[in-house]
């Protein structure tokens, strides 16, 4: 009886619309953002909130941005690294340049000149698909990196394009802290996320799928494929580019162009490969996935297996172990780690009678 | 029948379309009437298909005109397709797999929604508002295709006869004026197929809804077409109403030609 949708007959279309139509999901997800906002800055120490949860929580954003554009407009990009470095890049310059610039007003920017890039960078998607924009966006990736080293006013003409991030001041109040740190991230990126699960299950979400499953189809529907992909490229490019501003800012202070490079991207890809493409929590459950892995080979195989293996084996297994994964799940399971979890709840709902 | 066929709202003149050397259509014209019931028939690889795809945009004719409610055209756009009340079907079903029967009918209403990304990313007053109505409507359709129960159901796990009967209700969900349909019936059982025609006689009798129906059940084609143009080879052998084509000798060989 803990996890059931009986009795909760939608009596309007409107209960049906909501967000999280089951009570169960709605009442664990503010429990889970209560948690989250609540209890673990005071239970989490430093080292939990700057390289875990403070990471965790980037990267969801930017697999997110990736999961629109991948995973619901069905647009394969190998760029996303690229997006969050001109996110970066943007808010730095938005703060250096603009007295008085508001911090959230900075990182907002950022994400604008992303999605503008993106744009651009999506333009040739109307003509091509599949594995041709896969390289396309490649060429995204290296030019983007090359053109921020290479044009030094970007980082305010530091040596090889290093910059580092402006203290966060917002309203009188400096967010210097780890803990302060951490719940601004939060708080841009709950925010974030509820928005696009409200754009992914709306017309537009619906217009990105359309075109991702069959485009002549969603042509003849009358959806503009152009429109279309490009709103999905500037979305996605958006959130990236955010993810990027904040990765800056609020996780490592000090980058480079080069920090944004193709691993970083396709970090980010297999993120939703495992998360689960086409599921705004699964790119959760993904970025958490890729940060704790390594975290846990670390602290788990020598505890096992001791002296035995040297630390470069340890790094090896990371590689070996992210490599089956990924094959697991592009084989036996594309829709990652969030469509275990459903299946999970399908079970819990007929849970203790299978049948 | 309640419906009165009126006026000419299609015309189709001098249409050619060739693919490479592979010529599918050549030189034929022919016209749909207001709220009538018009087949297409003819051999496989005759042309219907791209007939269909002409009239909606897909396929660009190399020779010809198109015209539609009185505006002349070299050839159509899908979107102007669309936004002028043309809805259609596939011959191989072409649904969004990866979205439930709900959301695929949904999008048939695409081009009747007006609010934009901003209103969607916040889900808050208009554009709640607006999904709200247009799943009203959308309801509708799925009462009357009798499709209640597998609303919520991924596409990609109905049985083929459904699907098709999903792909009718997204074309229905535009609210269009002229419906295209590509072999509704193909690959279905006697009980399918007389839901089918059922839905597809309620249809043009209660919204008036004119039809382009592409079938190869012959029986079925002359029980309910009101006139039919057939076509061989990318040409058109016949165009009448069923009696007519039926006692057409023409066409009478064409089939005999290919039947066996
Ligand atoms: N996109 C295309 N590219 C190349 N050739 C095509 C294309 N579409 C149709 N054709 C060719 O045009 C001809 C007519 O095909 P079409 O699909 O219109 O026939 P049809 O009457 O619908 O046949 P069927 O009953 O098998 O559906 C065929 O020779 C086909 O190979
Ligand atoms: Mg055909």
């Amino acid at each position: 009886m803990l996890y059931r949708e009986a009795g909760q007959f939608k009596a309007s279309y409107e209960a049906d619309q909501q967000i999280f139509p089951i009570l169960q999901d709605r009442v664990g997800v503010l429990l889970l953002i209560g948690f989250f906002a609540l209890v673990v800055p005071l239970i989490a120490d430093q080292y939990w909130l700057k390289a875990i949860l403070i990471p965790v929580l980037i990267f969801s954003l930017a697999a997110i941005g990736l999961n629109i554009l991948t995973g619901y407009a069905g647009q394969l990009s190998l760029g996303s690294a690229a997006f969050m470095a001109v996110g970066a890049f943007g808010a730095y310059n938005f703060m250096l340049r603009i007295d008085g610039m508001p911090f959230l007003v900075a990182i907002l920017l950022g994400g604008l000149c992303a999605a503008l890039v993106g744009v651009m960078f999506g333009l040739p998607s109307l003509r091509i698909k599949g594995f041709y924009l896969a390289v396309a966006t490649l060429a995204a990736q290296f030019f983007i990196v090359w053109a921020l080293v290479k044009i030094e006013w970007f980082s305010n003409y530091s040596s090889s394009g290093v910059i580092t991030a402006q203290e966060i001041e917002i309203l009188g109040y400096a967010f210097d802290g780890p803990v302060s740190k951490y719940l601004l991230t939060l708080f841009v990126v709950v925010v974030m996320a509820l928005l696009a699960k409200n754009m992914v299950r709306s017309t537009t979400g619906r217009a990105w799928m359309a075109v991702r499953d069959m485009d002549v189809a969603a042509e003849v529907i009358g959806i503009r494929l152009m429109r279309t992909k490009l709103t999905a490229f500037a979305v996605s490019s958006f959130y990236c580019g955010v993810a990027g501003a904040l990765y800056a800012y609020t996780y490592i202070g000090t980058v480079e162009p080069e920090g944004f490079n193709l691993d970083l991207s396709f970090r980010i890809l297999f993120m939703i490969i495992i998360g689960g493409v086409g599921s705004i929590m699964g790119s959760f459950l993904g970025a958490a996935f890729i940060v704790l892995l390594p975290i846990a080979l670390d602290v788990f195989v020598p505890m096992f297996l001791g002296d035995l293996v040297s630390s470069s084996f340890v790094s090896n297994l990371q590689l070996i172990v992210f490599g089956g994964l990924i094959v697991f799940f592009l084989i036996v399971e594309p829709h990652g780690l969030a469509r275990l979890w459903q299946i999970g709840k399908e079970k819990l709902r007929l849970w203790p009678f299978p049948h | 029948m309640a419906r009165e066929i009126g006026d000419v709202i299609l015309k189709m003149e001098g249409i050619s379309l060739s693919f490479g050397g592979v010529k599918a259509l050549t030189n034929i014209s022919f016209d749909v009437r207001e709220h009538e019931i018009r087949s297409i028939i003819g051999p496989n690889g005759a042309g219907k298909s791209s007939m269909l795809n002409v009239i909606n945009g897909v396929y660009h004719p190399q020779e010809g005109q198109v015209t539609f409610r009185g505006e002349v055209r070299r050839d159509m756009e899908p979107h102007k397709a669309a936004t002028q009340g043309i809805a259609r079907t596939f011959q191989n079903i072409a649904l969004f797999k990866g979205m439930s029967v709900l959301d695929n009918i949904m999008t048939g209403r695409n081009l009747k929604m007006k609010c934009n990304l901003f209103h969607h990313a916040l889900h808050w007053g208009k554009a709640r508002a607006e999904e709200i109505e247009h799943r009203k409507k959308v309801e509708e359709v799925i009462d009357f295709l009798e499709i209640q129960s597998i609303r919520k159901t991924p596409v990609g796990r109905l049985p083929y006869g459904l699907q098709k009967r999903v792909e009718l209700g997204r074309a229905l969900a535009a609210e269009p004026s002229m419906m295209l349909l590509d072999e509704p019936m193909a690959g279905m059982n006697v009980e399918e197929k007389q839901d089918m025609c059922r839905f597809i006689l309620d249809v043009n009798d209660q919204f008036g809804t004119t039809i382009v129906l592409i079938e190869h059940d012959m029986g079925v084609v002359m029980d309910i077409s009101d006139r039919v143009v057939v076509l061989d080879y990318g040409k058109k052998i016949g165009d009448g109403v069923p009696d007519e084509v039926k006692n057409n000798p023409d066409v009478i060989s064409a089939y005999l030609g290919t039947s066996h």
